[in-house]
Protein backbone atom coordinates (compact mmCIF):
# COMPACT_ATOMS: atom_id res chain seq x y z
CA UNK A 1 0.00 0.00 0.00
CA UNK A 2 0.74 3.73 -1.00
CA UNK A 3 -1.42 5.94 0.40
CA UNK A 4 -4.16 5.69 2.42
CA UNK A 5 -6.85 7.97 4.00
CA UNK A 6 -9.59 7.17 6.52
CA UNK A 7 -12.37 8.89 6.95
CA UNK A 8 -11.35 11.80 5.76
CA UNK A 9 -13.96 14.91 6.05
CA UNK A 10 -14.00 18.27 4.67
CA UNK A 11 -16.85 21.37 4.69
CA UNK A 12 -17.15 24.36 2.67
CA UNK A 13 -18.75 27.24 4.66
CA UNK A 14 -20.83 24.83 6.78
CA UNK A 15 -21.37 22.63 3.86
CA UNK A 16 -19.56 18.91 3.80
CA UNK A 17 -18.40 17.88 0.87
CA UNK A 18 -16.78 14.99 2.16
CA UNK A 19 -18.32 12.68 4.28
CA UNK A 20 -15.96 10.36 6.08
CA UNK A 21 -13.57 9.10 2.68
CA UNK A 22 -11.65 5.95 3.35
CA UNK A 23 -9.28 5.34 0.11
CA UNK A 24 -6.39 3.24 -0.40
CA UNK A 25 -4.16 3.25 -3.71
CA UNK A 26 -1.49 -0.13 -3.88
CA UNK A 27 1.39 -0.09 -5.38
CA UNK A 28 1.27 0.02 -8.97
CA UNK A 29 -2.29 0.61 -9.06
CA UNK A 30 -3.96 2.59 -11.20
CA UNK A 31 -7.01 3.73 -9.06
CA UNK A 32 -9.61 5.79 -11.29
CA UNK A 33 -12.30 7.35 -8.86
CA UNK A 34 -15.75 8.37 -10.81
CA UNK A 35 -18.57 9.84 -9.57
CA UNK A 36 -21.00 12.83 -10.89
CA UNK A 37 -20.11 16.20 -11.05
CA UNK A 38 -19.80 17.74 -7.59
CA UNK A 39 -19.42 14.85 -6.03
CA UNK A 40 -16.33 15.83 -4.23
CA UNK A 41 -14.06 13.96 -6.39
CA UNK A 42 -11.82 16.95 -6.68
CA UNK A 43 -11.56 18.26 -3.03
CA UNK A 44 -10.44 14.67 -1.83
CA UNK A 45 -7.41 15.14 -4.40
CA UNK A 46 -6.78 18.11 -3.05
CA UNK A 47 -7.05 17.34 0.77
CA UNK A 48 -4.60 14.09 -0.16
CA UNK A 49 -2.13 16.54 -1.88
CA UNK A 50 -2.72 19.58 1.27
CA UNK A 51 -4.16 21.84 -1.77
CA UNK A 52 -6.72 21.49 0.65
CA UNK A 53 -6.39 22.00 4.31
CA UNK A 54 -9.22 18.56 5.44
CA UNK A 55 -11.48 19.15 8.47
CA UNK A 56 -10.18 15.33 9.89
CA UNK A 57 -9.05 12.29 8.96
CA UNK A 58 -5.85 10.29 9.21
CA UNK A 59 -3.16 9.70 5.87
CA UNK A 60 -0.64 6.68 5.96
CA UNK A 61 1.95 7.15 3.66
CA UNK A 62 5.73 5.70 3.64
CA UNK A 63 4.09 2.98 6.45
CA UNK A 64 3.57 6.46 8.86
CA UNK A 65 0.11 7.01 9.84
CA UNK A 66 -0.85 10.36 11.06
CA UNK A 67 -3.85 12.63 11.72
CA UNK A 68 -4.12 15.00 8.93
CA UNK A 69 -4.37 17.96 10.80
CA UNK A 70 -1.61 16.86 12.73
CA UNK A 71 0.68 17.04 9.06
CA UNK A 72 3.07 20.22 9.95
CA UNK A 73 4.59 22.24 7.19
CA UNK A 74 7.91 20.08 6.72
CA UNK A 75 5.67 16.55 6.94
CA UNK A 76 3.83 18.45 3.97
CA UNK A 77 6.83 19.41 2.04
CA UNK A 78 7.87 15.85 2.17
CA UNK A 79 4.78 14.58 1.63
CA UNK A 80 5.03 16.46 -1.43
CA UNK A 81 8.41 15.80 -2.78
CA UNK A 82 7.04 12.13 -2.99
CA UNK A 83 4.20 12.65 -4.88
CA UNK A 84 2.94 14.70 -7.74
CA UNK A 85 -0.47 16.25 -9.06
CA UNK A 86 -1.86 16.69 -12.63
CA UNK A 87 -4.39 19.64 -13.18
CA UNK A 88 -7.27 20.19 -14.98
CA UNK A 89 -5.64 23.09 -15.94
CA UNK A 90 -2.42 22.19 -16.65
CA UNK A 91 -1.05 24.84 -14.65
CA UNK A 92 2.58 24.98 -16.54
CA UNK A 93 4.78 27.43 -14.95
CA UNK A 94 3.92 30.06 -17.89
CA UNK A 95 7.45 32.17 -17.16
CA UNK A 96 9.41 28.84 -18.29
CA UNK A 97 10.00 26.77 -21.08
CA UNK A 98 8.94 22.82 -21.16
CA UNK A 99 12.39 21.49 -20.00
CA UNK A 100 12.23 24.10 -17.54
CA UNK A 101 8.99 23.33 -16.33
CA UNK A 102 9.87 19.60 -15.94
CA UNK A 103 13.26 20.50 -14.57
CA UNK A 104 12.01 23.37 -11.68
CA UNK A 105 11.42 20.45 -8.92
CA UNK A 106 15.02 18.72 -9.28
CA UNK A 107 16.63 21.95 -9.41
CA UNK A 108 14.99 24.21 -6.71
CA UNK A 109 13.55 21.52 -4.97
CA UNK A 110 15.88 18.69 -4.62
CA UNK A 111 19.07 20.44 -5.58
CA UNK A 112 19.65 18.53 -8.47
CA UNK A 113 22.71 19.56 -10.62
CA UNK A 114 21.82 21.33 -13.66
CA UNK A 115 23.28 18.35 -16.29
CA UNK A 116 21.70 15.86 -14.32
CA UNK A 117 18.63 17.90 -13.91
CA UNK A 118 18.29 18.60 -17.30
CA UNK A 119 19.09 14.76 -18.47
CA UNK A 120 16.20 13.88 -16.32
CA UNK A 121 14.18 16.57 -17.48
CA UNK A 122 14.97 15.35 -21.54
CA UNK A 123 13.92 11.35 -20.52
CA UNK A 124 10.69 12.68 -18.90
CA UNK A 125 9.79 14.72 -22.29
CA UNK A 126 10.73 12.10 -24.47
CA UNK A 127 8.64 9.60 -22.21
CA UNK A 128 5.78 11.94 -23.10
CA UNK A 129 6.54 12.28 -26.79
CA UNK A 130 7.98 15.92 -26.55
CA UNK A 131 11.46 16.07 -27.06
CA UNK A 132 11.27 17.89 -29.29
CA UNK A 133 9.33 20.92 -28.02
CA UNK A 134 11.73 21.37 -25.17
CA UNK A 135 12.56 24.82 -25.34
CA UNK A 136 9.03 25.89 -26.11
CA UNK A 137 6.94 28.01 -23.49
CA UNK A 138 3.40 26.97 -22.88
CA UNK A 139 1.18 29.40 -25.02
CA UNK A 140 3.23 27.73 -27.74
CA UNK A 141 1.88 24.26 -27.16
CA UNK A 142 -1.61 23.40 -27.40
CA UNK A 143 -3.90 22.15 -24.38
CA UNK A 144 -2.61 18.54 -24.71
CA UNK A 145 0.88 19.33 -25.58
CA UNK A 146 0.98 21.63 -21.98
CA UNK A 147 -1.21 18.32 -20.80
CA UNK A 148 1.66 16.14 -21.72
CA UNK A 149 4.69 18.35 -20.31
CA UNK A 150 2.90 18.54 -16.91
CA UNK A 151 3.12 14.61 -17.10
CA UNK A 152 6.71 14.96 -17.76
CA UNK A 153 6.83 17.49 -14.78
CA UNK A 154 4.99 14.78 -12.42
CA UNK A 155 6.77 11.84 -14.08
CA UNK A 156 10.76 14.07 -13.45
CA UNK A 157 10.51 13.86 -9.73
CA UNK A 158 9.91 10.19 -9.62
CA UNK A 159 7.08 10.47 -7.58
CA UNK A 160 5.22 7.51 -5.65
CA UNK A 161 2.01 8.31 -6.62
CA UNK A 162 0.49 10.96 -9.06
CA UNK A 163 -2.69 12.21 -8.56
CA UNK A 164 -4.65 13.06 -11.89
CA UNK A 165 -7.99 16.02 -11.25
CA UNK A 166 -9.51 15.23 -14.95
CA UNK A 167 -6.50 15.81 -16.80
CA UNK A 168 -8.67 16.09 -20.38
CA UNK A 169 -11.24 18.20 -19.60
CA UNK A 170 -10.31 20.91 -20.63
CA UNK A 171 -9.27 19.47 -24.01
CA UNK A 172 -10.72 19.32 -27.23
CA UNK A 173 -12.09 16.33 -28.14
CA UNK A 174 -9.27 15.52 -30.85
CA UNK A 175 -6.66 16.53 -28.15
CA UNK A 176 -7.74 13.42 -25.21
CA UNK A 177 -6.56 10.81 -27.05
CA UNK A 178 -2.90 12.07 -26.54
CA UNK A 179 -3.08 12.69 -23.26
CA UNK A 180 -5.05 9.50 -22.22
CA UNK A 181 -2.34 7.19 -24.15
CA UNK A 182 0.15 8.71 -22.29
CA UNK A 183 -1.51 7.82 -19.09
CA UNK A 184 -2.14 4.53 -20.72
CA UNK A 185 1.60 3.68 -20.80
CA UNK A 186 2.41 4.96 -17.52
CA UNK A 187 -0.13 2.48 -16.25
CA UNK A 188 1.21 0.02 -18.48
CA UNK A 189 4.51 0.85 -16.78
CA UNK A 190 3.70 0.07 -13.21
CA UNK A 191 2.85 3.90 -12.05
CA UNK A 192 0.80 4.38 -9.40
CA UNK A 193 -1.55 6.65 -10.15
CA UNK A 194 -4.98 8.17 -8.72
CA UNK A 195 -7.61 9.62 -11.46
CA UNK A 196 -10.31 11.44 -11.53
CA UNK A 197 -11.83 11.15 -14.89
CA UNK A 198 -14.90 11.12 -17.17
CA UNK A 199 -13.74 8.93 -19.67
CA UNK A 200 -15.63 5.69 -18.65
CA UNK A 201 -13.66 3.89 -21.81
CA UNK A 202 -10.45 4.77 -20.29
CA UNK A 203 -11.61 3.88 -17.00
CA UNK A 204 -12.57 0.30 -17.95
CA UNK A 205 -9.84 -0.09 -20.23
CA UNK A 206 -6.81 0.97 -17.98
CA UNK A 207 -7.51 1.34 -14.11
CA UNK A 208 -7.58 -1.51 -12.16
CA UNK A 209 -9.50 -0.17 -9.41
CA UNK A 210 -12.83 1.94 -9.19
CA UNK A 211 -14.38 4.19 -6.44
CA UNK A 212 -17.50 5.51 -7.16
CA UNK A 213 -18.41 8.43 -5.49
CA UNK A 214 -21.09 10.26 -4.99
CA UNK A 215 -22.10 13.42 -2.36
CA UNK A 216 -19.05 13.32 -0.50
CA UNK A 217 -19.06 9.68 -0.09
CA UNK A 218 -17.45 6.13 -1.51
CA UNK A 219 -20.95 4.40 -2.67
CA UNK A 220 -18.32 1.72 -4.09
CA UNK A 221 -14.63 0.79 -4.34
CA UNK A 222 -13.64 -2.50 -6.42
CA UNK A 223 -11.47 -4.27 -9.04
CA UNK A 224 -12.68 -2.73 -12.32
CA UNK A 225 -13.72 -5.69 -14.32
CA UNK A 226 -16.33 -6.37 -11.38
CA UNK A 227 -17.61 -2.84 -10.59
CA UNK A 228 -17.99 -2.70 -14.66
CA UNK A 229 -19.67 -6.37 -14.58
CA UNK A 230 -21.46 -6.61 -10.96
CA UNK A 231 -21.69 -3.53 -9.19
CA UNK A 232 -22.93 -4.51 -6.16
CA UNK A 233 -24.74 -0.59 -6.04
CA UNK A 234 -27.99 0.68 -7.93
CA UNK A 235 -26.18 4.25 -8.12
CA UNK A 236 -23.21 2.81 -9.69
CA UNK A 237 -25.09 0.79 -12.06
CA UNK A 238 -27.15 3.64 -13.13
CA UNK A 239 -23.70 6.11 -13.34
CA UNK A 240 -22.11 3.57 -15.53
CA UNK A 241 -25.24 3.29 -18.03
CA UNK A 242 -25.49 7.12 -18.20
CA UNK A 243 -21.46 7.55 -18.59
CA UNK A 244 -21.48 4.35 -21.62
CA UNK A 245 -24.44 6.21 -23.23
CA UNK A 246 -23.10 9.43 -23.37
CA UNK A 247 -19.60 8.32 -24.47
CA UNK A 248 -21.59 6.21 -27.55
CA UNK A 249 -23.19 9.23 -28.52
CA UNK A 250 -20.15 11.30 -28.05
CA UNK A 251 -18.37 8.38 -30.80
CA UNK A 252 -21.65 8.72 -33.09
CA UNK A 253 -22.54 11.87 -33.46
CA UNK B 1 18.11 86.15 -34.28
CA UNK B 2 21.97 85.19 -33.93
CA UNK B 3 21.96 86.14 -30.01
CA UNK B 4 18.85 83.89 -29.37
CA UNK B 5 20.93 80.89 -31.55
CA UNK B 6 23.83 81.53 -29.26
CA UNK B 7 22.30 81.76 -26.01
CA UNK B 8 20.54 78.43 -26.51
CA UNK B 9 23.66 76.78 -28.02
CA UNK B 10 25.40 77.97 -25.20
CA UNK B 11 23.10 77.60 -22.44
CA UNK B 12 22.45 74.19 -23.52
CA UNK B 13 25.56 72.30 -22.08
CA UNK B 14 24.89 74.26 -19.12
CA UNK B 15 21.67 72.71 -18.85
CA UNK B 16 21.87 69.41 -19.64
CA UNK B 17 24.98 68.67 -17.27
CA UNK B 18 22.64 68.91 -13.80
CA UNK B 19 20.51 66.41 -16.03
CA UNK B 20 23.28 64.31 -16.16
CA UNK B 21 24.63 64.74 -12.15
CA UNK B 22 21.54 65.39 -10.64
CA UNK B 23 18.42 64.63 -12.60
CA UNK B 24 19.38 61.53 -13.17
CA UNK B 25 20.76 60.11 -10.67
CA UNK B 26 17.98 61.51 -7.99
CA UNK B 27 15.47 59.46 -10.80
CA UNK B 28 17.98 55.84 -10.85
CA UNK B 29 18.29 55.93 -6.89
CA UNK B 30 15.04 56.93 -5.94
CA UNK B 31 13.44 54.40 -8.49
CA UNK B 32 15.87 51.80 -7.56
CA UNK B 33 14.83 52.22 -4.06
CA UNK B 34 11.24 52.79 -5.07
CA UNK B 35 10.74 49.02 -6.62
CA UNK B 36 12.23 47.73 -3.44
CA UNK B 37 9.82 49.21 -1.63
CA UNK B 38 7.34 48.49 -3.56
CA UNK B 39 7.69 44.85 -4.05
CA UNK B 40 8.23 44.31 -0.45
CA UNK B 41 4.77 46.48 0.25
CA UNK B 42 2.94 44.40 -2.79
CA UNK B 43 3.69 41.31 -1.35
CA UNK B 44 3.17 42.20 2.62
CA UNK B 45 -0.50 42.68 1.52
CA UNK B 46 -0.70 40.39 -1.20
CA UNK B 47 0.09 37.76 1.82
CA UNK B 48 -1.98 40.35 4.28
CA UNK B 49 0.81 40.04 7.00
CA UNK B 50 -1.13 40.46 9.83
CA UNK B 51 -0.16 44.32 11.53
CA UNK B 52 2.24 45.32 8.72
CA UNK B 53 -0.94 45.05 6.25
CA UNK B 54 -2.14 48.21 7.70
CA UNK B 55 0.34 49.96 8.27
CA UNK B 56 1.42 49.61 4.46
CA UNK B 57 -1.85 50.70 3.71
CA UNK B 58 -1.92 53.52 5.37
CA UNK B 59 1.11 54.45 4.03
CA UNK B 60 0.25 53.89 0.42
CA UNK B 61 -2.99 55.97 1.38
CA UNK B 62 -0.79 59.04 2.66
CA UNK B 63 1.77 59.36 -0.44
CA UNK B 64 -0.79 58.62 -3.17
CA UNK B 65 -3.28 61.22 -1.44
CA UNK B 66 -1.22 64.40 -1.07
CA UNK B 67 0.75 66.20 -3.26
CA UNK B 68 4.43 65.78 -4.41
CA UNK B 69 5.30 69.39 -3.66
CA UNK B 70 3.89 68.97 -0.38
CA UNK B 71 5.96 65.95 0.75
CA UNK B 72 9.03 67.63 -0.34
CA UNK B 73 7.94 70.80 1.52
CA UNK B 74 7.34 69.21 4.61
CA UNK B 75 10.44 66.45 4.99
CA UNK B 76 12.65 69.36 3.69
CA UNK B 77 10.95 72.53 5.38
CA UNK B 78 9.05 71.18 7.74
CA UNK B 79 11.08 68.38 9.58
CA UNK B 80 13.99 71.11 10.86
CA UNK B 81 11.00 72.35 13.41
CA UNK B 82 11.37 69.13 14.93
CA UNK B 83 15.51 68.60 14.66
CA UNK B 84 15.29 66.35 11.71
CA UNK B 85 17.78 68.30 8.85
CA UNK B 86 18.32 66.67 5.86
CA UNK B 87 20.54 68.24 2.80
CA UNK B 88 18.64 68.63 -0.22
CA UNK B 89 19.42 65.84 -2.16
CA UNK B 90 19.19 63.38 0.06
CA UNK B 91 15.71 65.01 1.07
CA UNK B 92 15.01 64.49 -2.33
CA UNK B 93 15.40 60.95 -2.68
CA UNK B 94 13.52 59.91 0.24
CA UNK B 95 10.92 62.21 -0.85
CA UNK B 96 10.56 60.53 -4.70
CA UNK B 97 11.29 57.20 -3.20
CA UNK B 98 8.07 56.76 -0.98
CA UNK B 99 5.59 58.47 -3.08
CA UNK B 100 6.76 56.06 -5.88
CA UNK B 101 6.86 53.29 -4.10
CA UNK B 102 3.70 54.30 -2.54
CA UNK B 103 2.13 54.30 -6.56
CA UNK B 104 4.32 51.47 -7.70
CA UNK B 105 3.23 48.94 -4.86
CA UNK B 106 -0.40 49.28 -6.12
CA UNK B 107 1.15 48.81 -9.70
CA UNK B 108 3.13 45.32 -8.20
CA UNK B 109 0.34 43.99 -6.08
CA UNK B 110 -2.27 44.14 -8.88
CA UNK B 111 -0.01 42.67 -10.93
CA UNK B 112 0.70 39.90 -8.61
CA UNK B 113 -3.08 39.31 -8.12
CA UNK B 114 -3.35 38.54 -11.95
CA UNK B 115 -1.30 35.65 -11.82
CA UNK B 116 -4.13 32.74 -11.59
CA UNK B 117 -3.30 30.53 -8.43
CA UNK B 118 -2.80 27.70 -10.17
CA UNK B 119 0.85 29.22 -10.58
CA UNK B 120 0.94 28.49 -6.70
CA UNK B 121 -0.42 25.08 -6.64
CA UNK B 122 1.66 23.77 -9.67
CA UNK B 123 4.78 25.22 -7.47
CA UNK B 124 3.84 23.81 -3.92
CA UNK B 125 2.97 20.68 -6.06
CA UNK B 126 6.49 19.85 -7.06
CA UNK B 127 8.01 20.49 -3.63
CA UNK B 128 8.69 24.05 -3.56
CA UNK B 129 8.00 26.13 -1.00
CA UNK B 130 5.89 29.66 -0.65
CA UNK B 131 9.04 32.15 -0.99
CA UNK B 132 10.60 29.28 -3.49
CA UNK B 133 7.08 29.80 -6.11
CA UNK B 134 7.23 34.02 -5.53
CA UNK B 135 10.70 34.26 -6.38
CA UNK B 136 10.78 31.47 -9.23
CA UNK B 137 7.37 31.96 -10.72
CA UNK B 138 4.83 34.44 -9.21
CA UNK B 139 6.92 37.47 -9.00
CA UNK B 140 8.55 37.54 -12.41
CA UNK B 141 4.60 36.71 -14.24
CA UNK B 142 3.91 39.89 -12.53
CA UNK B 143 6.84 41.82 -13.03
CA UNK B 144 6.30 41.08 -16.50
CA UNK B 145 2.71 42.61 -16.35
CA UNK B 146 3.62 45.44 -14.44
CA UNK B 147 6.71 46.54 -16.35
CA UNK B 148 5.09 48.69 -18.61
CA UNK B 149 2.82 50.22 -16.01
CA UNK B 150 5.97 50.66 -13.90
CA UNK B 151 7.70 52.10 -17.14
CA UNK B 152 5.26 54.89 -17.26
CA UNK B 153 5.65 55.53 -13.47
CA UNK B 154 9.29 55.82 -14.36
CA UNK B 155 8.88 58.29 -17.47
CA UNK B 156 6.49 60.63 -15.34
CA UNK B 157 9.07 60.42 -11.97
CA UNK B 158 11.52 62.25 -14.35
CA UNK B 159 9.52 64.99 -15.39
CA UNK B 160 8.36 65.51 -11.15
CA UNK B 161 12.14 65.21 -10.46
CA UNK B 162 12.18 68.80 -11.40
CA UNK B 163 9.98 70.14 -8.59
CA UNK B 164 13.11 69.38 -6.57
CA UNK B 165 14.09 72.74 -7.77
CA UNK B 166 11.55 73.85 -4.75
CA UNK B 167 13.70 72.38 -2.42
CA UNK B 168 16.95 73.81 -3.33
CA UNK B 169 18.35 70.77 -5.46
CA UNK B 170 20.36 72.41 -8.62
CA UNK B 171 18.79 70.11 -10.73
CA UNK B 172 17.98 71.11 -14.50
CA UNK B 173 14.92 73.37 -13.66
CA UNK B 174 16.61 75.30 -10.71
CA UNK B 175 19.83 75.92 -13.15
CA UNK B 176 17.12 77.33 -16.26
CA UNK B 177 15.95 79.21 -13.70
CA UNK B 178 18.85 81.31 -12.54
CA UNK B 179 20.06 81.24 -16.70
CA UNK B 180 16.12 83.06 -17.09
CA UNK B 181 17.18 85.29 -14.09
CA UNK B 182 20.02 86.49 -15.68
CA UNK B 183 19.61 86.45 -19.60
CA UNK B 184 15.90 87.05 -19.16
CA UNK B 185 14.93 84.78 -22.32
CA UNK B 186 12.15 82.73 -20.18
CA UNK B 187 10.39 81.15 -23.63
CA UNK B 188 13.59 80.20 -25.04
CA UNK B 189 14.59 78.36 -22.10
CA UNK B 190 12.27 76.69 -20.66
CA UNK B 191 11.34 75.55 -24.07
CA UNK B 192 14.67 74.30 -24.05
CA UNK B 193 14.75 72.63 -20.62
CA UNK B 194 11.59 71.28 -21.84
CA UNK B 195 13.06 69.74 -25.05
CA UNK B 196 15.98 68.19 -23.46
CA UNK B 197 13.02 66.05 -20.59
CA UNK B 198 11.82 64.99 -24.02
CA UNK B 199 14.79 63.93 -24.59
CA UNK B 200 15.33 61.77 -21.35
CA UNK B 201 12.08 60.56 -21.22
CA UNK B 202 11.80 59.59 -24.74
CA UNK B 203 15.37 57.49 -24.56
CA UNK B 204 13.59 55.60 -21.94
CA UNK B 205 10.55 55.11 -24.06
CA UNK B 206 12.99 53.14 -26.59
CA UNK B 207 14.53 51.38 -23.52
CA UNK B 208 10.96 50.37 -22.45
CA UNK B 209 10.34 49.19 -25.85
CA UNK B 210 13.39 47.01 -25.80
CA UNK B 211 12.71 45.78 -22.40
CA UNK B 212 9.09 44.57 -23.15
CA UNK B 213 10.22 42.52 -26.03
CA UNK B 214 12.79 40.95 -24.02
CA UNK B 215 10.30 40.08 -21.71
CA UNK B 216 7.83 38.80 -24.26
CA UNK B 217 9.88 35.54 -24.99
CA UNK B 218 6.86 33.86 -22.87
CA UNK B 219 3.78 35.72 -23.15
CA UNK B 220 1.23 35.51 -26.25
CA UNK B 221 1.62 39.20 -26.30
CA UNK B 222 3.87 41.89 -28.05
N1 LIG C 1 -13.20 26.24 -2.67
C1 LIG C 1 -14.50 25.92 -2.50
N2 LIG C 1 -15.32 26.72 -1.80
C2 LIG C 1 -16.62 26.41 -1.62
N3 LIG C 1 -17.19 25.30 -2.10
C3 LIG C 1 -16.44 24.45 -2.81
C4 LIG C 1 -15.05 24.72 -3.06
N4 LIG C 1 -14.54 23.70 -3.78
C5 LIG C 1 -15.57 22.85 -3.99
N5 LIG C 1 -16.71 23.29 -3.42
C6 LIG C 1 -18.00 22.60 -3.42
O1 LIG C 1 -17.78 21.26 -3.00
C7 LIG C 1 -18.57 20.37 -3.75
C8 LIG C 1 -17.70 19.31 -4.39
O2 LIG C 1 -16.90 19.93 -5.39
P1 LIG C 1 -15.78 19.18 -6.19
O3 LIG C 1 -14.85 18.53 -5.23
O4 LIG C 1 -15.20 20.15 -7.13
O5 LIG C 1 -16.61 18.07 -6.94
P2 LIG C 1 -16.25 17.24 -8.24
O6 LIG C 1 -14.79 17.41 -8.51
O7 LIG C 1 -16.61 15.86 -7.89
O8 LIG C 1 -17.10 17.77 -9.34
C9 LIG C 1 -19.35 21.20 -4.75
O9 LIG C 1 -20.64 21.40 -4.24
C10 LIG C 1 -18.59 22.50 -4.80
O10 LIG C 1 -19.45 23.57 -5.08
MG1 LIG D 1 -13.76 18.16 -10.20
Amino acid sequence: MVLEVKNLTKSFHGQQVLKGIDLSVDAGDATVILGPSGAGKTTLLRCMNFLETADGGEITFDGRTRPIQEMTKKEIRAYRMNTAFVFQGFNLFLNKNALANVTEGLTVVRKTDKATAKRIGMEALARVGLADHADKYPHQLSGGQQQRVAIARALATDPEIIFFDEPTSALDPELTGEVLSVMRSLAADGMTMLIVTHEIEFARTVSNRIVFMEDGRVVEAGETKRIFTHPEKERTTAFLKLQETLSKEEEQP
Amino acid sequence: MNNVWELFLDSFPKILLPGLTMTIPLTVISFSIAMVIAVIAAMIVYVKVPVLTPLIRGYIWIFRGTPLLVQLFVVFYGLPRVGVLIAPFPAAVIVFSLNEGAYCAETVRAALEAVPTGQFEAGYCVGMSFLQTMRRIVLPQAMRTAFPPLSNSLISMVKDTSLAANITVTEMFMVTQRIVARTYEPLLLYVEVGLIYLIFSTALTFIQRAGEKRLSAYTARG
